[in-house]
């Protein structure tokens, strides 16, 4: 879904692939932002899954205010800020931190990853995906992404998962969340006859929220996959795959790490595809 | 919108500028950090240094750790990680403190080591009848609790396990005598924290136990595996809360519904203050897996106000319950332990401070342990507050360390992603992946956090020489050798006892407060000393247990810095008496008896 929807100059034709009619009463782009704002509070309400308030807050504000005064510099408009409240609460709910200032400056970067990692014209990372991952190299020793069960009840869990599906399929996105998911599960049989550990010990981990944001929202994210249906399943697929050589090799954030390492590989092997085919069509016209 | 490069660069540079943020506040903390000096560069840096002096005392105490139920051998090191415990007690009454040490190993034998006065202690535990309370069958030991229960002047001994919980009558300082049947506490509590206090201020000691694993659970015949958290910050499927409350004849009813404490959160540590200067003793639980409670006393009975308080939001691993006024400021903070392990799980650790302007029923506190800088510990246990230098503020030690095994492999991301997992598969021990040997915050040193009084600590153990890496569980802080400062006993699981001798700049006085009670229960406990000095103020209570498994010395000791001029002691008995008294001399233990 779109977590890093940006409006530049000449992007067009990268703007959100979904339908722009109205899903029950309300323009597709608004319902992700909706979803995830129903995950924070269900997980809170039943959970009290926050840090605090203030933090999330901060994360979310930050996330905002860089995606406003970034937009207004470089594209000279006030951007739509469904994505950047995307990032700022994904931000808010992943990172895990008794400090204040990484909830800040992950939003910053991500946002900010927006406008400066681009080639022609397209932003490389999901922009969470980047702050989360810079911080967790950067700052080990303050920060940790959430990994930890939110609780023990079974059907806000069910309902999230139900929901999140109806959405994406909606949004069309749901064959890469389908792809990564069976992924997991049997690259989860396959650690499991590797390693020897048990298999539920394997699948533990996507049970927990997590792996809700990063089904629903990071994997999903238009802006940061690839463009064709088929090369998005393999592209997913990939990013099951290299979390498994990580989780092999006991890589704790082995998911948010796999799609780092991919996902703008991916991206940059179709730009320089799509740019050799404009210029072999250049030198067939 | 503006084009051309420079705002590109300028852009570029800002995001160049924010990576380099977290290395630049990393290289700053480490600034910070005290490295290694001598002896007397610590002396005259921090006023202290402490010495481990184990061996010259003649205490030699490894502890061991049980061996549970087969079916949980493959995480037999995290499961069977408990049960070094240490608490301070005058079992004697010669005036010289006594130390009484838990060990965990089935038929392995606990230790009281009596205080030769020279320096040397002796362990006497066989001898009056408390050493050999690990046999097969009744549980491991956990931890112990002092407190006079019957008023007699000697105190008795509290001794929780993952077992057979068992109460010892002090037969005059001679021996001791089982009288848990006839006391009526249960058959089989999972046991990791018990407070002695008196929670209806009748003058006789009451008694709060708290469940970690569920009490149906014999952890060395399971029936199922299915005896883990439900969830790692959410599990509410621990054992159950006691409350005994006194009858005066020996025995004891156990009160905890009727009383208003209904909760099968896994607590690990509690203790018990007087947090809104209502006069009523008020329970604070530090759970595991879970958010912590508060208990505001009524009196009779007790309403959970952790949520309401700000104490019981977050959840985090709750593994130490302490208090102290940390600011002076006559008010207590409450100290709590968790995990914090470099970019796997950042708990932090909780220093919950009274905001400023809330008081009583309506009191509210911060988390300020990262404004502070008491946050990060690592798998943290026990802490104690204490003036460790006598510059007339209270310091936090703490001990840090979980299992230490492979020092080249570690258990953490087999951890986390167990950690991450339902409740139909965290709870099931047969699901988690097998230890093999590898640590799991292994090898961890201690924090020895110096206080600024002005609302900052200073981690200063590897240059006052607490520099051990053993699995610390339980510490208390002790005068050991009657020379008016804090020396610090450190429990360590699998591992030895340490005893840091404390050497103390002189220049730093002291004076301390030794209370017996009256109307009040005979061990004071409860008890509070403001003492009024040099503009200041302080506040110190008689605990009957805190931190993790562990009670330091009843005697209330008070560090004065240089050259201090004390205006007056106000004590303030369980049973309401206040008394004062003016300008006591420094140097001097204050033994105080309650008017009747």
């Amino acid at each position: 879904m779109s977590e890093s929807t940006i409006q530049p100059v000449r992007a067009a034709t990268l703007d959100v692939p979904v339908s722009r009619g109205s899903w029950i009463g309300l323009n597709n782009r608004y319902i992700p932002p909706l979803f995830i704002t129903l995950i924070l509070v269900v997980g809170h309400l039943f959970y009290g899954i926050l840090e605090s308030y203030e933090r999330t807050a901060l994360a979310i504000v930050c996330a905002l205010v860089t995606e406003l005064v970034l937009g207004r510099i470089f594209f000279g408009k006030w951007l739509n800020l469904s994505s950047a409240y995307i990032s700022g609460i994904s931000v808010g709910i992943l990172l895990r931190s008794p400090a204040f200032w990484p909830y800040a400056l992950c939003s910053v970067l991500s946002i900010m990853s927006k406008y400066v990692l681009r080639v022609k014209g397209r932003h490389l990372w999901n922009p969470s995906n980047f702050g989360i991952c810079v911080l967790l190299f950067l700052a080990p020793e303050t920060v940790a992404a959430l990994s930890v069960q939110w609780g023990n009840y079974k059907w806000p869990l069910l309902v999230i998962w139900i929901l999140g599906s109806i959405i994406i399929y909606r949004a069309k996105r749901i064959h890469i969340s389908v792809t990564y998911v069976v992924s997991f599960f049997a690259f989860a049989f396959l650690r499991s006859w590797i390693t020897g550990d048990p298999w539920f010990a394997e699948v533990a981990p996507i049970t927990g929220p997590m792996y809700q944001l990063f089904v629903f929202f990071m994997i999903t994210d238009p802006k940061t996959t690839v463009k064709s249906k088929k090369w998005q399943c393999v592209v997913v697929f990939i990013v099951a795959f290299v979390e498994m050589l990580l989780r092999l090799n006991q890589v704790v954030h082995a998911p948010l790490y796999a799609l780092f390492l991919v996902g703008p590989t991916a991206m940059l092997i179709e730009i320089w595809l799509e740019s050799r085919h404009r210029i072999e069509r250049g030198l067939v016209n | 919108m503006i084009r051309g490069k420079t705002p590109r660069i300028i852009l570029l540079v800002c995001f160049v500028a924010l990576l380099a943020t977290p290395l630049v506040l990393k290289r700053l903390a480490k600034n910070r950090e005290v490295g290694q000096v001598d002896h007397s560069s610590a002396l005259s840096r921090y006023g202290f240094y402490l010495q481990e002096v184990s061996q010259d005392s003649k205490v030699k105490f490894t502890h061991q750790a049980p061996t549970l139920d087969h079916r949980l051998d493959h995480i037999m090191p995290q499961v069977a990680s408990m049960g070094a415990a240490v608490s301070v007690v005058d079992y004697n009454r010669d005036g010289w403190a006594d130390l009484y040490v838990t060990n965990s190993g089935e038929g392995s034998k606990n230790a009281l080591f009596k205080n030769n006065h020279d320096g040397s202690f002796t362990d006497v535990a066989a001898d009056v009848g408390l050493a050999d309370l690990n046999q097969v069958g009744t549980g491991v030991s956990m931890g112990s609790v002092w407190g006079d229960y019957d008023n007699d002047g000697y105190e008795d001994l509290f001794l929780y396990k993952w077992g057979k919980p068992e109460l010892f009558h002090n037969d005059g300082g001679q021996k001791f005598s089982r009288v848990t049947d006839k006391a009526g506490l249960p058959a089989w509590v999972n046991a990791n924290t018990a407070i002695w206090f008196d929670y209806d201020r009748d003058g006789r000691l009451d008694l709060f136990l708290g469940g970690y694993y569920s009490e149906d659970v014999d952890l060395w015949h399971l029936k199922n595996t299915k005896m883990m958290p439900e969830s790692f910050e959410y599990a509410k499927n621990g054992g159950r809360k006691y409350l005994f409350h006194n009858l005066g004849d020996g025995a004891f009813e156990e009160i905890s519904q009727k009383a208003g404490i209904d909760t099968r959160r896994w607590a690990l540590a509690a203790t018990v203050a007087d947090l809104r200067g209502s006069g009523q003793q008020d329970l604070f639980i530090a759970n595991d897996y879970g958010i912590s409670e508060l208990y505001f006393n009524d009196g009779k009975q007790f309403r959970e106000v952790g949520n309401q308080t700000g104490v019981g939001f977050s959840p985090k691993s709750g593994m130490n319950a302490s208090v102290g006024d940390v600011l002076n400021q006559g008010r207590y903070a409450i100290y709590v332990s968790n995990i914090s392990e470099e970019g796997v799980l950042i708990q932090g650790n909780n220093l919950w401070m009274p905001r400023e302007g809330t008081n009583g029923d309506s009191i509210k506190y911060d988390n300020l342990a990262r404004a502070m800088d008491v946050e990060i510990g690592g798998w943290s246990f026990g802490a104690q507050f204490g003036d460790i230098n006598n510059d007339g503020t209270l310091d936090l030690y703490l001990v840090n360390g979980y299992v230490s095994a492979d020092r080249n492999q570690n258990y953490w991301y087999d951890f986390s992603k167990i950690a991450g997992g339902n409740s139909t598969i965290i709870s099931d021990a047969a699901h988690w992946p097998a230890m093999d040997g590898r640590s799991l915050s292994g090898y961890q040193q201690k924090k020895v956090w110096l206080n600024d009084g002005a609302g900052k600590f200073v981690n200063v153990a590897q240059a006052v020489g607490a520099s051990d890496v053993f699995d610390g569980r339980s510490v208390v802080m002790v005068d050991l050798w009657n020379r008016g400062v804090l020396d610090v006993v450190v429990a360590n699981q699998r591992g030895p006892l340490l005893i840091y001798k404390n050497n103390v700049t002189p220049e730093n006085k002291w004076v301390d407060f030794e209370l017996e009670g009256a109307t009040s229960n005979r061990s004071a406990i409860g008890a509070e000393v403001r003492l009024f000095w040099d503009g200041r103020q302080q506040v110190q209570q008689v605990s009957g247990g805190n931190g993790f498994c562990s009670q330091s010395q009843r005697r209330l000791h008070f560090g004065l810095g240089k050259n201090p001029q004390i205006e007056k002691a106000e004590i303030r008995w369980p049973s309401g008496k206040v008394e004062t008294i003016q300008s006591p001399a420094a140097g001097q233990v204050y033994r105080i008896k309650e008017t009747g």
